[in-house]
């Protein structure tokens, strides 16, 4: 049976490892058997660290019983995304490519939790080196979307959402390339951020596309989403590109209100065909924080629409650049070969699979000889005239507002004989990846069918404190948020 | 610029992956959808517009040349596939 | 009449900068440590890791920059080059692709013609890749191995390379470039430039076409060689092997070829399989370099002299030749040594007559180095004045000057203790020159009879007489006198 700690928020169960109501090394023990009690149906791990969680569980305990250090992450057990290097784990990124590989070194995000206290229960499925927007692309497993067993959560981190959704951690790491991270929030019916690009330190997460990876949180409520992203964000030496800017106090930030609060509503992301259901939903928070005193109107992105396009040739340019490494001699996989390009070769065949492949292809197209104007450069000049749009777009509002995936969650094998209508999935999330915009969402609906429907919120650079603030207004004058999955099949 | 299997086979050998005919067929085809796809960006005018690669704008930034630790001889070699005395071996290059 | 034919040469120098870590992390950049000892995350290339950029490095490349009379970049940036080698451990080498540091420079080369500019295109910075071990069937040799072994201690060092021009004429010419270049690297400090550790490497572009003809031949490209002889050996035997095979109607392959040294000829380096298709992209990971002026200035203001203005200067102030200024510039410290020593002599010119000959030469002997001499500057400029005023003849000179080297003492001291001083009194020589002339009617007879050579003859019995302390240029003029009286 599970313990009904479980449930709780991060913010309400930190309370009561204060109040001595409960043990770290209890909650842990607690989160671990309801993981491994529900990990046959929902299939979120790729590793769980059983061992590696109850001792620092009791060091965390110990923390708490001397006062001293306690931060509201303090024996809260987390969970982690399988790219995200770990010290003495392997981190696989869901290929047979690193199936052995064991990190010396922990990501600066990782290194973050644990100074904070947090427990880490294990690395969570994803689709393989993050290239996906269902999870079904894991060497390793599928994950199950905990609303519907048959559906996908999202990806690529659908591990992270469905573990968190599920309650086997009480919040989780992700990262987020071109939607990863909202997506299957929105799809698994909880909160999930991508940072501003520079927010948070990429070091140690395992590149897909470096100008447009960021690390974020998932969690199971606006606050909790702060309290995560608190204690992840922040300048790190290790990381040319994480920005010199003080991180505020996010907790108190979002609890301010959105009187005055100007939202854009951009109508490229309401297009003709889009699923009924989402653009009720959507529509339907909107009115709602106009209710409360934000003042909304209607902005224009007209580059935006050209966001995929410019994705789908800058993502899988610099990720044929970042996979290039896994070359069978200083770690992961290696099948022989009589020669080092025949090894080369074999080792790629076999490690990588179809879609990792076919965007190494993409990008390594992209980038050759004669066609590097064509595609790389002209996506530049319009990742630049898409960052034009909303610069001008933010010189009149606040935040956007706009759907977050184009529909709930889908069955497997849906899209999985068609790469591009899988990429589709993307469709509304890419563009704040490209202008490395800070995008929220928060779960704003249910289907018919009983799936969940996220809103995406879009900030200033930077300005994460606004996001998590409309959210905060939001969540709390309704009830998505309180809603459990049943783990049944539909 | 319709992409041909020929394209297919010189690009994955730039990768090195090895591909089967059959292969090369399938990624034939659902290359040329994506890029197919891509085109749409040629409907906009960027003539006058200067690429964009970084998100932030950012520059300058720098370490100062103070030495740290490296990892040990053993941490570096924990993870190859085939090492011999303190190196990674790797099949003959020629 | 066989067809004549102009070399047309570039070179692309690497060097090794001399900062104590890599180019992006903190691993050391000591030479000769065990395998795989001087290795981090970063550049080993595990995943997740991102390159930080050592500021040093930074300077020291533009440094080199200013050096090289380059302009420095407004906007530079670091780029990804991508290819497949098992010494480079993230399948990329970063460096930089079209906004480099350092461009449009150039060398002032002295030539025996005189001095040639030759054109540096450009000065980036780069990261050098590790070491393969090429080791199993005929061990060392890349095409007969079995395996390779590989060790990234010299991985991520920071390198800048250095292409000329294609104004280079001939292997003089480009062992002339090499030699000005390293001087100038050592004389501002950024490099140890030792060939034998790799810490200075160099390829060469070669063609040739008929002369008097503008269009450039097909080149071929000489790698890695790794000391300035075998640079010019190399040029001057693919100049020779160009010409036979245009002579023979056949054509020059563009190719890569390396320098066998057992063989003393190029070879071909069997093609890589494919075309290079470097895939170069803005670097994700690193951001802009945009360096004000106020940074540029102030390393332009730490530059020494360099060899050039230093050559032109020792010519002009200290009554050198140019061959002789040359000399005392090709190492820094030398140069600064005969500066020195120049403060204490009334002839530069002879003390570095002095430098460049009996000093060089026993040092060479022994051995030995600047810091290690037993006498300063102070004690050879002792020396020069002596002879210079005639105190002391140069045969005297070069006794002194071998006890002052052996035992470091005061040539004064050694003129002294030994009686060495040389007479120049015309009075005391006067004296001697008359006892001769009247022991040596016949000779004088002869000399006046118009063999005016056997004044040698007399010469020698005055200083024989003197016990060779006459100066001979006294005892020369007064017998002249005499004679011709
Ligand atoms: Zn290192």
């Amino acid at each position: 049976m599970k313990n009904e700690v479980l449930s709780k928020t991060i913010h309400e169960v930190s309370a009561d490892l204060k109040a001595k109501k409960v043990s770290s090394v209890e909650l842990t023990k607690a989160a671990l058997d309801h993981l491994e009690e529900i990990e046959p149906k929902v299939q979120s791990f790729i590793t769980i660290t059983r061992d590696e969680a109850l001792k620092r569980a009791a060091e965390a305990d110990q923390r708490l019983a001397s006062g001293k250090d306690v931060t509201p992450l303090t024996g809260v057990p987390l969970a982690i995304k399988d790219l995200l290097c770990t010290k003495g784990i392997r981190t696989t990124c869901a290929s047979r490519m690193l199936e052995t590989f064991v990190p010396p070194y922990n990501a600066t995000v990782v290194e973050k939790l644990y100074e904070a206290g947090a427990v880490s229960v294990g690395k969570t499925n994803m689709d393989e080196f993050a290239m996906g927007s269902s999870t079904e692309s894991s060497f390793y497993k599928k994950t199950r979307n905990p609303w519907n067993l048959n559906c996908v959560p999202g990806g690529s981190s659908g591990g992270s959402a469905a573990c968190v959704s599920s309650d086997q951690a009480f919040g989780s790491l992700g990262s987020d390339t071109g939607g990863s991270i909202r997506q299957p929030a929105a799809l698994c019916g909880i909160v999930g951020l991508k940072p501003t690009y520079g927010r948070v330190s990429r070091y140690g997460l395992i590149a897909f596309a470096s100008s447009l990876d960021q690390v974020g949180p998932f969690a199971k409520d606006v606050e909790d989403c702060g309290l995560l992203l608190g204690a992840i964000a922040g300048q790190d030496p290790k990381d040319s590109t994480s920005a010199d800017l003080p991180v505020p106090d996010y907790a108190a930030e979002m609890k301010k209100g959105v009187k005055g609060l100007r939202v854009g509503i951009p109508k490229e992301f309401f297009p003709a065909g889009l699923n009924q259901e989402v653009a009720d939903a959507v529509k339907k928070a909107i009115v709602e924080l106009e209710k409360q005193g934000a003042k909304v109107e209607e902005v224009s992105l007209p580059a935006s629409p050209y966001g995929l396009a410019a994705y789908y040739v800058l993502a899988p340019s610099e990720a044929s650049s970042n996979l290039a490494r896994y070359d069978g001699v200083r770690y992961g996989l290696r099948v022989p070969g009589e020669n080092i390009v025949e090894m080369y070769s074999k080792t790629r065949a076999a490690g990588f699979g179809p879609e990792v492949k076919r965007r190494i292809m993409l990008g390594t197209y992209a980038l050759s000889s004669g066609y590097y104007d064509a595609y790389y450069l002209k996506a530049l000049k319009v990742r630049r005239l898409i960052k034009q749009d909303y610069d001008k777009a933010f010189g009149k509002v606040d935040v956007i507002a706009t759907p977050t995936a184009p529909n709930p969650a889908f069955r497997f094998g849906e899209k999985t004989g068609d790469p591009l209508s899988m990429y589709l999935e993307d469709v509304f999330t890419v563009s704040i990846n490209i202008t490395g915009l800070p995008g929220l969402s928060v779960p704003c609906g249910m289907s018919e069918s009983g799936l969940p429907i996220g809103l995406q919120l879009i900030g200033k650079a930077f300005d994460e404190a606004t996001l998590l603030r409309t959210a905060y207004a939001y969540e709390q004058a309704t009830e998505w948020h309180k809603q459990k999955p049943a783990l049944k099949e539909s | 610029m319709a992409l041909s299997e020929k394209d297919v086979q010189y690009v994955a050998k730039l990768a090195r992956l090895e591909v089967t005919d059959p292969e090369v067929a399938k990624y034939t085809q659902q290359l040329a959808n994506i890029l197919e796809y891509v085109e749409q960006l040629n409907k906009l005018d960027t003539t006058q517009v200067e690429p964009l690669t970084h998100p932030l704008d950012v520059k300058n930034v720098f370490r100062p040349d103070e030495p740290k630790p490296s990892l040990t001889q053993a941490e570096v070699l924990s993870n190859g596939p085939e090492v011999q005395s303190g190196h990674f071996k790797v099949p003959k290059i020629m | 009449m066989p067809t004549e034919y102009e070399p047309v040469i570039g070179l692309e120098v690497h060097c090794e900068l001399k900062t104590a870590t890599k180019l992006f992390c903190g691993c050391r950049t000591t030479f000769g440590n065990e395998a795989n000892t001087q290795v981090c995350p970063v550049c080993l290339g595990l995943p997740g890791t991102l390159p930080v950029l050592n500021e040093k490095a930074v300077e020291y490349a533009v440094k080199i920059g200013l050096a090289l009379n380059c302009t420095i970049a407004q906007y530079a940036k670091m780029d990804r080059k991508n290819y497949y080698y098992p010494d480079l451990p993230k399948a990329y080498q970063i460096s930089q692709y079209d906004k480099p540091l350092n461009y449009g420079g150039y060398l002032e080369v002295p030539l025996k013609e005189g001095i040639k500019r030759i054109g540096v295109t450009r000065a980036h910075l780069e990261e050098d890749a590790g070491k393969l071990v090429h080791a199993g069937g005929k061990a060392g040799r890349l095409d007969s191995s079995d395996y390779s072994l590989a060790d990234y201690n010299r991985g991520g060092i920071p390198l800048v390379e250095i292409v000329s021009e294609p104004d280079i004429r001939s292997a003089d010419e480009a062992y002339a470039y090499l030699t000005e270049l390293k001087n100038i690297l050592l004389y501002i400090d950024v490099s140890d430039c030792n060939m034998e550790e790799g810490s200075l490497r160099c390829d060469a572009n070669v063609s040739i076409r008929p002369k008097g003809t503008e269009k450039f031949g097909t080149r071929t490209e000489i790698k890695n060689m790794n000391s300035f002889k075998f640079a010019k050996q190399a040029i001057e035997y693919e100049i020779k092997r160009q010409a036979a095979l245009l002579d023979k109607g056949e054509r020059v392959v563009q190719e890569s070829r390396l320098w066998d040294v057992t063989e003393n000829k190029t070879k071909t380096m069997r093609s890589k399989e494919e075309a290079h298709d470097y895939r170069y992209f803005p670097e994700p990971d690193l951001v802009p370099i945009i360096l004000s002026g106020d940074y540029v200035r102030k390393i332009k203001d730490q530059l020494p002299e360099l060899p050039g203005a230093k050559r032109a200067r020792f010519a002009s102030k200290y009554g050198l030749t140019a061959y002789d200024a040359g000399v005392l510039t090709a190492d820094q410290e030398l140069a600064h040594w005969f500066e020195e020593g120049a403060k204490h002599t009334k002839s530069p010119k002879g003390l570095a007559n002095w430098i460049m000959g009996d000093m060089a030469a026993k040092m060479k002997e022994q051995e030995k180095e600047l810091k290690d001499l037993e006498f300063d500057q102070k004690k050879l400029g002792e020396l020069v004045d002596l002879m210079e005023a005639g105190t002391i003849n140069s045969k005297q000179a070069k006794e002194v000057f071998a006890e002052m080297f052996d035992a470091g003492v005061s040539p004064a001291e050694v003129v002294k203790s030994r009686g060495l001083a040389q007479v120049s009194d015309p009075k005391a020589i006067e004296g001697a020159v008359d006892k001769v002339l009247s022991e040596n009617p016949n000779v004088v007879a002869d000399y006046k009879g118009g063999k005016q050579g056997v004044i040698g003859f007399l010469v020698g019995k005055v200083m024989q007489a003197s016990r060779g302390k006459a100066n001979p240029k006294l005892v020369n003029e007064i017998l002249k006198k005499k004679l011709d009286a």
